[in-house]
């Protein structure tokens, strides 16, 4: 309830400042709809927002799957830890926009570069944040498992699994924000469609009505993909806690 | 010294007699500033099958240790430790150590993903925790806790018991409760336990065999057999065992 007063107001305070500007510089909510709704009949804004939302899901499930792998191990392992650790300080301290003019340089403007470039700077965040929830593991249940002689499927499925998932849950949300927002970068610098190509095209054009048209939907799809999986799988994995 | 292909891995390894025979040449333990305690010298200790022994010994003697060796968690030692046959073992640790994020019924489970529902439902319904089944650890006191990792050792059906202090931090009558539940579910099923506690009546009232030990480095410095069934312990009869391992261990320079 608060949360659609509160989004109400935006669109309110939206709607009195471009009352007063320069309709070039702010359209009101009005005409950019109707420029989505034109943008949407016309097939551009649904292609557009599923390569983009394709290429975040890609990016994103690559830098999990091997953030969460590279991590785990080393919070498990001490050796590997150090061995890693400083090209996990590089990558941490390497500005996105550096990853991508390099990538696209050595592996040419293409659909993998695009899609590594993003993956590769989501990466160390996952290294970092399951790295913490594999060294937080209780050894105390790891005995238990070894005391009761668990099958390797069942220990990771039963006792490591769920102390990894909060961790895992923390990486997802600060990863979706942070691979969507650099998927715009690299397909407004390499790509040829897309929202980031689009929004470039805009700029280009000095369209700001083009513009909001494809920055508000994806933005607002963000949003639904966090409220509406994000969110819940946070709260599945902590349903034991409550009820004390 | 043993030639290393015996048993290179020092693994608790099953015989075919249903008993627990150890034999600990020494132990040591290295804390994690580089001191090297040594906890364990020339420990022997062996127990007939469907017994119940006690290790008895001041707290920090190293009782918790032996006990690991036992579970296997620990195999950095000298010595050799035969298990009853096919080896499955239960365990009781200090702490409840239940897994937090499943239900009392699931940890049973996990623990036991042989044993039929039937046999768990009859398990939990023995040890009165029927109606915490769907519980989560959290909601559970002290007391509950135990006896869900009381029947989560159970429910493997075990070859050997281990019980480290399964009555440590209860109040009195809890402790009588719980020790009396230990007792029954022992004697009916027969089970080899090793239970290792500080309080010699707690030993008296549920061994069958007491080994006393040293401070460290620990060794047994007697065992106690109580022939007398413990269903029919007078009071007067455990009252005298008890001051018989006090003496025993005062003999020994041990303080309780």
């Amino acid at each position: 309830m608060i949360r659609a007063l509160s989004l109400a107001t935006i669109i309110a305070l939206w709607q009195a400042a471009a009352l007063i500007a320069d309709p070039r510089r702010l359209p009101g909510p009005l005409p950019v709809f109707e420029t989505m709704l034109l943008e949407a009949q016309s097939g551009a804004l649904l292609a557009n927002l599923t390569i983009t939302l394709a290429r975040v899901l890609a990016a994103f499930a690559l830098a999990m799957s091997f953030g969460a792998a590279i991590g785990y191990a080393m919070g498990r392992h001490r050796t590997l830890d150090r061995l890693l650790d400083p090209w996990l300080v590089v990558l941490l301290n390497l500005p996105a926009l550096v990853v991508i003019v390099l990538a696209y340089i050595w592996a040419g403007l293409t659909e993998v570069a695009a899609i590594g470039a993003v993956a590769l700077n989501k990466l160390p965040n996952a290294v970092v944040t399951l790295r913490e929830g594999a060294r937080a593991l209780d050894p105390q249940l790891e005995e238990v498992a070894q005391a009761f002689r668990l099958s390797p499927l069942a220990r990771f499925r039963h006792v490591v699994a769920p102390q990894l998932a909060p961790y895992v849950a923390a990486a997802t949300r600060a990863g979706l924000s942070l691979v969507w927002k650099i998927v715009l970068i690299v397909e407004l610098l390499g790509r040829p469609n897309g929202v980031g190509f689009e929004i470039n095209m805009a700029f280009q054009l000095f369209d700001m009505r083009l513009l909001l048209a494809y920055a508000l939907p994806f933005v607002a799809l963000m949003l639904a993909l966090e409220t509406l999986l994000v969110q819940p799988f946070e709260r599945s994995v902590s349903r034991w806690r409550v009820g004390a | 010294m043993k030639p290393f292909w015996c048993n290179p891995l020092n693994v608790p390894s099953p015989v075919g007699a249903s008993a627990l025979d150890l034999s600990i040449r020494r132990k040591d333990h290295k804390t994690p500033d580089g001191v090297t305690h040594h906890v364990l010298a020339d420990l022997r200790l062996s127990l007939p099958g469907g017994a119940v022994g006690a290790l008895v010994g001041p707290s920090g003697c190293g009782k918790t240790t032996l006990l690991r060796l036992v579970a296997g968690l620990d195999r950095d030692y000298d010595g050799d430790i035969r298990l009853p046959a096919h080896g499955r073992l239960g365990m009781v640790f200090q702490e409840p150590r239940l897994l937090p994020w499943r239900t009392v019924i699931d940890n049973l489970r996990i623990a036991a993903p042989d044993a039929h529902d039937k046999a768990i439902a009859a398990l939990l319904e023995e040890l009165g925790l029927a109606e915490h089944a769907a519980h989560f650890p959290r909601q559970l006191s002290l007391g509950l806790a135990r006896r869900v990792a009381l029947a989560r050792a159970l429910a493997v059906d075990p070859d050997l018991l281990l019980l480290d202090e399964p009555l440590v931090s209860l109040d009195a009558a809890r402790a009588r409760e719980l020790r009396e539940k230990i007792a029954a579910l022992v004697e009916t099923r027969r089970i080899t336990t090793l239970l290792v506690t500080h309080d010699p009546r707690e030993a008296i009232a549920l061994a069958d065999k007491i080994f006393l030990l040293s401070p460290r480095p620990a060794h047994v410095v007697a065992t106690l057999t109580i022939d007398t069934p413990r269903s029919r312990l007078t009071p007067e009869r455990a009252h005298e065992l008890e001051k018989e391992a006090l003496a025993m261990l005062a003999g020994n320079g041990t303080k309780i």
